[in-house]
């Protein structure tokens, strides 16, 4: 048990991605590693004292701030002479990267700092209950943004965090999934092997605030990028070098067994934007297998 | 060595001279010369600290933050609504115990918009667990630095220091100072030694969750430390003023207090004026004195107390206001008093100098003038009553 960098025996939900997520980005970085953590489930559910499942050094400041706590972690380090053989980790959910700690992240990105930022997107405020966030999709249904009568949930699309990382002009951007271990490790070790600021969204589904059977994580997390709704990229100094290609599932597959589109199952029209949101991604990413030689 | 320089450069100079690792500040005025020299000291090469130049106050605080929790000396500098803007943070940065030394230039809040000084910025701060001295003159300024770095980092604190500094009359003002040598200054501040810091080696959970077991203790400990500050800042301004050769007294200052009958209690560079009305009174007979609160957090009620036990009419001047209470200071030394024997017949509070709005010699004449056997609160000086006839109907 010791010799892992992130425990077992923490309170995450069974069938988080977050959790899995976190495990396989701190395993991949190494012990030579300080986390910088936001408020949030991850915080919540790893280190309530007097516990922590933490075996690297880890900090907890505030919702908003971990891109700006860890410019001043790698600002020490620098200083102290040490920055080389250590990797800062920033990592916050999308809620707190998307809307209330943007403005630190784009700080950060722009200051140039030697910084991995994680953002772990389950797509909604989860901590405090699912209500939506920047970076809840289109149509979801969520505790603010209820369907009804006169509503089918969220009524704008996600955010395009990852290309307004691009637009920072940083080095190194990518997005990865809970569903595909392999492919986010390889992601977290290219980064941290780049100098300079860089980002990483991962796709981690909320079994709670998405409304699934906890066995399903891996499952649902594998949909969501073969139908395109969560395109896998990476861009490295502003151009697409890598993407993972798909032959398209129908949306209907991932929205169907997930309880926050449930709504959505009988009304044709929606289900159509929504396919239209994953077609666009296909051929805005050049996703589809055949697509490409 | 002795130098005819703005408050300011004198402040950046003071902290060139603790050597902190990391900078990190966003300008606001009337902050900006302090941190625009320190940015000028770092490009020249004459201090070695890696600057952030960071996109808000709130990411100023967050920078200086993880700086320090990483085991370096860091630094900011701020003001007004920038203050109020790094709150969350401040309130942070004293909860994890990180030894973080700013300065404020204290100055109004908005609104309406008002960038002159009073002291409603770090006195509405003044329940975050950060101890606050408030300076005087240039080189009291220059000096709480010094001391503040040795106060915070003391494994018996371990808690930040706010130097508060009146915006404009002491960041703008220009006095003779006597800037010490870097030797000096590295014989009184060693190098920061951390208890606890972020470390490959030996990792550890810094801001864990925690609840109603253990939150109340973390709250009580800090509350402790404010006492045991009482004993200790004390102690470090004696060893100062033995290194140093100027005169720190401790948490208050009393000035002409022997048989004085009426006493003002004040804070900042105010006192600077008080004092030459006292002289002036004084020649013509009046029993007049000052009390200047040093550390208004901790707040030093007992050496209030004792300072003032027998003085019949007191009169605490405030330049900030809690709109619907008792005015700030007033309150903590009504407070102070309360249930003791010997007390001061009349505690009366005044709000002054709002703003930017000049304390003039006349103010305080005015003060002293009102100091009557009629107990006074909230009394506002120098208000313009033909400002207040508008009508909206």
């Amino acid at each position: 048990m010791s010799n892992t960098l992130f425990s077992a025996g923490h309170t995450a939900c069974a069938g988080c991605g977050q959790s899995l997520a976190a495990r396989l980005v701190i395993d991949a970085a190494g012990k030579n590693t300080i986390i910088v953590n936001n408020t949030g489930c991850l915080e919540v559910f790893s280190t309530k004292y007097p516990e922590s499942a933490w075996n690297v050094p880890f900090i907890h400041s505030l919702f908003e701030n971990c891109a700006a706590v860890a410019s001043g972690v790698e600002s020490a380090l620098k200083y102290l002479g040490t920055k080389d053989r250590i990797n800062v980790i920033a990592q916050a959910g999308d809620g707190g990267t998307a809307d209330i700690g943007l403005q630190a992240l784009s700080g950060m990105l722009e200051r140039g700092h030697d910084i991995l930022y994680v953002c772990y997107d389950n797509e909604a405020y989860m901590n405090t209950g699912v209500q939506r966030s920047g970076l809840t999709p289109f149509d979801t249904n969520t505790t603010t943004s209820p369907a009804g009568a006169r509503s089918s949930g969220n009524v704008r699309p996600k955010k395009p965090l990852p290309e307004i990382a691009v637009a920072h002009g940083i080095p190194y951007v990518a997005t990865a999934s809970s569903g595909f271990p392999q492919d986010l490790q390889r992601k977290v070790k290219k980064a941290i092997s780049i100098k300079g600021p860089k980002y990483i969204q991962v796709h981690a589904p909320c079994p709670l605030g998405w409304r699934y059977e906890s066995d399903a994580l891996v499952l649902i997390s594998k949909l969501a990028v073969d139908t395109g709704l969560y395109p896998l990229f990476e861009y490295e100094s502003g151009v697409i070098t890598g993407r993972k290609q798909i032959t398209p599932k129908p949306v209907e597959e991932y929205l169907k067994i997930q309880g926050r589109f449930k709504h959505l199952m009988s009304n044709l029209e929606e289900l159509k934007k929504i396919q239209e949101i994953a077609d666009s991604n296909i051929k805005k990413y050049g996703l589809k297998a055949e697509q490409t030689a | 060595m002795k130098q005819f320089i703005e408050g300011s450069h004198a402040v950046a100079e003071a902290v060139r001279l603790c050597r902190p690792g990391v900078i990190s500040a966003y300008p606001i005025t009337p902050q900006t010369h302090i941190v625009e020299d320190l940015a000028a000291m770092v490009s020249e090469g004459k201090l070695d600290s890696q600057t952030v130049n960071v996109e808000s106050e709130h990411s100023a605080a967050s920078v200086v933050l993880g700086a320090s929790a990483t085991g370096v000396r860091a630094y900011t500098a701020t003001s007004s609504q920038g203050l109020f803007y790094m709150m969350e943070v401040v309130f942070n940065i004293a909860g994890l115990r990180l030894p973080i030394v700013m300065t404020d230039a204290n100055r109004a809040i908005s609104a309406p918009i008002n960038i002159w000084n009073d002291q409603q910025d770090t006195i509405s701060l003044r329940d975050s667990g950060w101890i606050q001295l408030y300076a005087e003159n240039i080189q009291d300024t220059v000096d709480l630095h010094f001391m503040a770095y040795r106060i915070a980092e003391d494994k018996s604190m371990m808690l930040p220091v706010m130097v508060c500094m009146d915006g404009f009359t002491l960041t703008h003002g220009i006095e003779t100072v006597d800037i010490p040598s870097q030797e000096e200054v590295d014989k009184f501040l060693p190098p920061y030694k951390p208890l606890y810091k972020l470390d490959v080696d030996n990792p550890m959970t810094i801001g864990p969750l925690v609840d109603p077991e253990y939150y109340t203790e973390t709250r009580y400990a800090i509350e402790k430390t404010h006492e045991e500050a009482l004993k200790f800042i004390p102690k470090v301004m004696a060893d100062f003023s033995k290194a140093f050769g100027r005169n720190y007294n401790g948490l208050v200052e009393a000035y002409r207090l022997e048989d004085a009958e009426k006493v003002i209690v004040a804070m900042g560079s105010v006192c600077g004026t008080i004092k030459d009305v006292i002289d002036e009174l004084r020649s013509k007979g009046k029993k007049v004195g000052l009390l200047k609160v040093v550390s208004y957090r901790p707040f030093p009620g007992q050496a209030i107390c004792d300072a003032l036990k027998k003085v019949s009419k007191v009169g605490v001047l405030d330049r900030a206001v809690s709109l619907g209470a008792t005015a700030p200071i007033a309150a903590d030394v009504k407070a102070a008093f309360f249930g003791k024997k010997k007390a001061p017949k009349v505690i009366s509070s005044f709000v002054v100098g709002l703003g930017g709005r000049d304390i003039t010699k006349d103010s305080i004449k005015e003060i002293y003038r009102l100091l009557g056997t009629k107990e006074l609160s909230g009394e506002f000086i120098d208000l313009k009553p033909e400002l207040l006839k508008e009508s909206y109907e």
